[in-house]
């Protein structure tokens, strides 16, 4: 019997990663290649789409040589992608407009102010179920237009396309500007702004409200459904699968019911809690976004708290203060003494994500006295993460109704014991990690795998979750409840620290 | 708190002596220099040689500084960052073999059991992540044993404590199934810890060879091993294919 596997394709914020799977969801080989990260400007932060193309030309191949496997033994590829990432290419040529604008990128910062003014601003979050930031695609769309000559005109007459990156790979792998096909999915189209939330599709309200052409925007489907048939790099294999980086961890966590929420420890974590067939509308600072749709099914809808700053204050720690030479070394040091010694660290580096969303926060250290040491410093950088996360999870049960039972996490933090027992400690909730941390590029795999009928149903994927680690609460509840108020009496303190400009 | 240890004192102090010196020293220029007795010279460099602190040239039976102290700064190796480096082989090893897997390193003559991927069935299991479990009775010790020949002389005054009936407690079997280990490269440990448990470990080698950890899975004897007793062969690739695999991570970065 032929073997058969599927693959994913992570379009990541730092790389690009092909990942083969075998039918048990276990992992059979990886290829990755870096791109460059582009900083024209303060608050810039650009892509070389261009670049990430080319990446994908040369590693998708070498997955296949890697694991031994040929292109006929490929069931599906599902791609799993950086999500708001906003670019613009002509259909024509196949060229991208300038460079890419990430994620992370705050040019938008006065558009969004502008946008936030109007009479008709409140429409936004009721429709797409985010509130209006330049975290998302829509802002962006409107500044290249705005700064293009001629860019709107050739928009409007759908000469030139917008796309996440997900629609540019798919474009590519079909043909390009050979017949191409333009498609997002709905986890993605839901990161823009412009996508109706009950409706799943473009809405003509928020479109006029942002001023983006409908002629230049892809058509959205499902998550998991059979787009087309690649044309090349890997020709001949059934493209079956987008979804956002985050949902797609969340698949591949087998979040597939409601209550079940996972967490992605990395630079800045990202919580998401499936909340079924209705949106849920967060009154406490959470993100109500698509958790994924599979072919005609009803789609599934997710609560999300992203925190801006979790390993990024580790990181710091190891760079900006030079207390340690590697990031699990903060494990070693925090070992060194029992407990925090009294000291908090609220890293609010660019303000404060979920659920607090103050811009004009700053971080603090608080409760210093002559007896902290460095140890102590290490305590307060990972319960740090810890309550941060603790704080988005009362959200989450206070939105959706909904206890949390039982927290999955992945992510590169996941290593870190102390961690992953403080977590436990203050959620009162066991933590467990799931034998492949490689969630993302498994969601995607998982969610091509299964349009395709390589894996039966999402009880079938299920089966091939097994629980690496577990991590049980042990704390004293008068404990967790003392050190939960001087943790919010640190965040408080946070606040107002960058003054208004006059 | 008693005070200084005079040995240590003058045997840091050859040591100092030997680096400011540019050749090697014979044991009187180094007895004259630090105002010591021949005899007493002699005795301290004799341990600073076993500990391979200094090394004496053949021909002249002069001294000067050894290898180990050299890599003294570079061998430490965090062991959060040896878990943090090896938890992607770590699963995949538990994901083929079906098995638990634990990674170990030497702790005061105990293994510290660093990591611990819970066997894939979903059934209760409890991470024992800090647990000390004793060198001479479990593959990942022995492993360690094979290559650590200060740590297995400390063994040699024998009889050591016997765990089940078949716990090696004679120091010579165990000098003899360390030498077999360092010959095939694997250790195998069969109900020498527990009754109807059996494992099989491999060494985790770091910068320039040096032995750090050692992997292994452990599990029912009857799935760990054949009908002759012996480990199932696929099982013991795996255990070797990720020994290897954190063995190029460590090796290929920087500390």
């Amino acid at each position: 019997m032929v073997m058969r596997y599927v693959m994913s394709i992570d379009q990541g914020t730092t790389s690009t990663r092909c990942i083969i799977f075998d039918h048990r969801g276990r992992l059979v080989s990886v290829t990755q290649r870096e791109h460059r990260q582009h900083f024209p400007r303060p608050g810039w932060v650009e892509h070389d789409a261009a670049q990430i193309w080319r990446n994908l030309e040369r590693i998708a191949p070498e997955a296949l040589t890697q694991a031994g496997v040929g292109l006929d033994q490929l069931a599906a590829i599902g791609i799993a992608n950086q999500r708001e990432t906003t670019l613009m290419w002509d259909r024509r040529t196949g060229e991208p407009i300038g460079r890419a604008i990430v994620w992370q990128d705050t040019r938008t910062d006065t558009l969004v102010e502008k946008f936030a003014a109007r009479p008709e601003a409140a429409m936004v979050q009721e429709r797409c179920g985010l509130p209006l930031a330049t975290y998302f695609s829509a802002p962006r769309i409107r500044w290249l237009l705005d700064h293009h000559p001629g860019l709107r005109e050739r928009a409007e007459r759908g000469e030139v396309l917008f796309g996440t990156m997900e629609s540019w790979l798919i474009w590519n792998l079909t043909g390009g500007p050979e017949g191409g096909l333009h498609l997002t999915d709905v986890t993605n189209a839901g990161r823009t702004l412009l996508m109706n939330l009950e409706t799943l599709d473009w809405d003509d309200d928020l479109l006029d409200f942002f001023g983006v052409p409908r002629a230049m925007l892809p058509r959205i489907r499902p998550s998991a459904e059979t787009y087309g048939v690649a044309s090349r790099v890997l020709p001949g294999v059934r493209i079956a699968a987008a979804l956002g980086d985050q949902q797609a961890a969340l698949f591949g966590q087998t979040c597939f019911a409601p209550g079940e929420a996972k967490c992605t420890y990395g630079t800045g974590s990202f919580l998401m809690l499936n909340t079924g067939a209705e949106p849920v509308r967060s009154s406490h600072g959470l993100l109500t976004t698509v958790g994924y749709q599979v072919g005609d099914e009803p789609a599934v809808y997710a609560l999300e708290g992203p925190i801006a700053i979790t390993g990024a204050l580790v990181q710091w720690f190891r760079d900006g203060l030079g207390l340690i030479s590697s990031a699990p070394e903060i494990e070693t040091l925090a070992r060194t003494v029992e407990d925090n010694g009294g000291c908090y660290i609220v890293p609010a580096f660019s303000g404060l994500f979920a659920p607090h969303w103050r811009s004009e926060a700053r971080g603090i250290i608080v409760g210093l006295t002559s007896y902290i040491t460095k140890g102590h410093l290490a305590r307060a950088v990972l319960e740090a993460t810890a309550w941060q996360t603790r704080e988005v999870v009362d959200a989450m049960n206070a939105d959706s109704g909904l206890e949390l039972r039982t927290l999955k996490v992945d992510g590169g933090m996941t290593s870190d014991n102390l961690l992953m027992q403080d977590i436990a400690d203050v959620l009162n909730v066991p933590v467990v990690r799931p034998m492949v941390a490689e969630t993302v590029s498994l969601g995607a795999a998982y969610a091509a795998g299964l349009a395709v009928g390589y894996w039966p149903d999402l009880e079938g994927l299920r089966r091939n979750w097994h629980r690496a680690a577990q991590w049980l609460p042990a704390m004293d509840p008068r404990r967790r409840a003392e050190e939960y108020d001087n943790w919010r009496r640190a965040v408080e303190r946070t606040f107002d620290w960058i003054k208004p400009h006059p | 708190m008693p005070g200084p240890v005079q040995s240590i004192q003058r045997g840091a102090a050859i040591l100092r002596l030997l680096a400011r010196s540019s050749g090697r020293l014979g044991v009187g220029e180094i007895a004259t220099s630090l105002g010591l007795a021949r005899g007493t010279a002699h005795g301290l460099l004799r341990t600073l040689q076993l500990v391979g602190f200094v090394e004496q040239d053949e021909t002249s039976g002069k001294y000067q500084l050894g290898a180990a102290l050299l890599h003294l700064g570079t061998s430490y190796l965090d062991v959060n960052e040896l878990r943090s480096r090896a938890i992607n082989w770590a699963d995949a090893l538990a994901a083929r073999s079906g098995e638990a897997v634990r990674i170990g390193t030497l702790l005061d003559g105990q293994i510290l059991v660093v990591h611990h991927v819970f066997r894939p069935d979903d059934t209760l299991q409890t991470l024992d992540v800090g647990a000390l479990l004793p060198m001479h009775a479990t593959a990942l010790g022995k492993v360690l044993l094979a290559y650590d020949a200060a740590t297995t002389a400390t063994l040699a005054d024998g009889p050591l404590e016997a765990y089940t009936r078949r716990t090696i407690v004679a120091p010579k079997m165990l000098a003899r199934s360390l030498s077999a280990i360092r010959e095939v490269g694997w250790a195998v440990e069969v109900e020498e810890m527990t009754i109807g448990e059996a494992g099989v470990a491999a060494p985790i080698r770091g910068h320039g060879g040096l032995v750090v950890g050692s992997i292994g899975i452990s599990g029912a004897v009857e799935r760990v091993c054949d009908s002759k007793g012996q480990p199932k062969a696929p099982l013991v690739t795996f255990v070797r294919d990720a020994a290897r695999a954190v063995s190029r991570d460590l090796g290929a970065s920087r500390w």
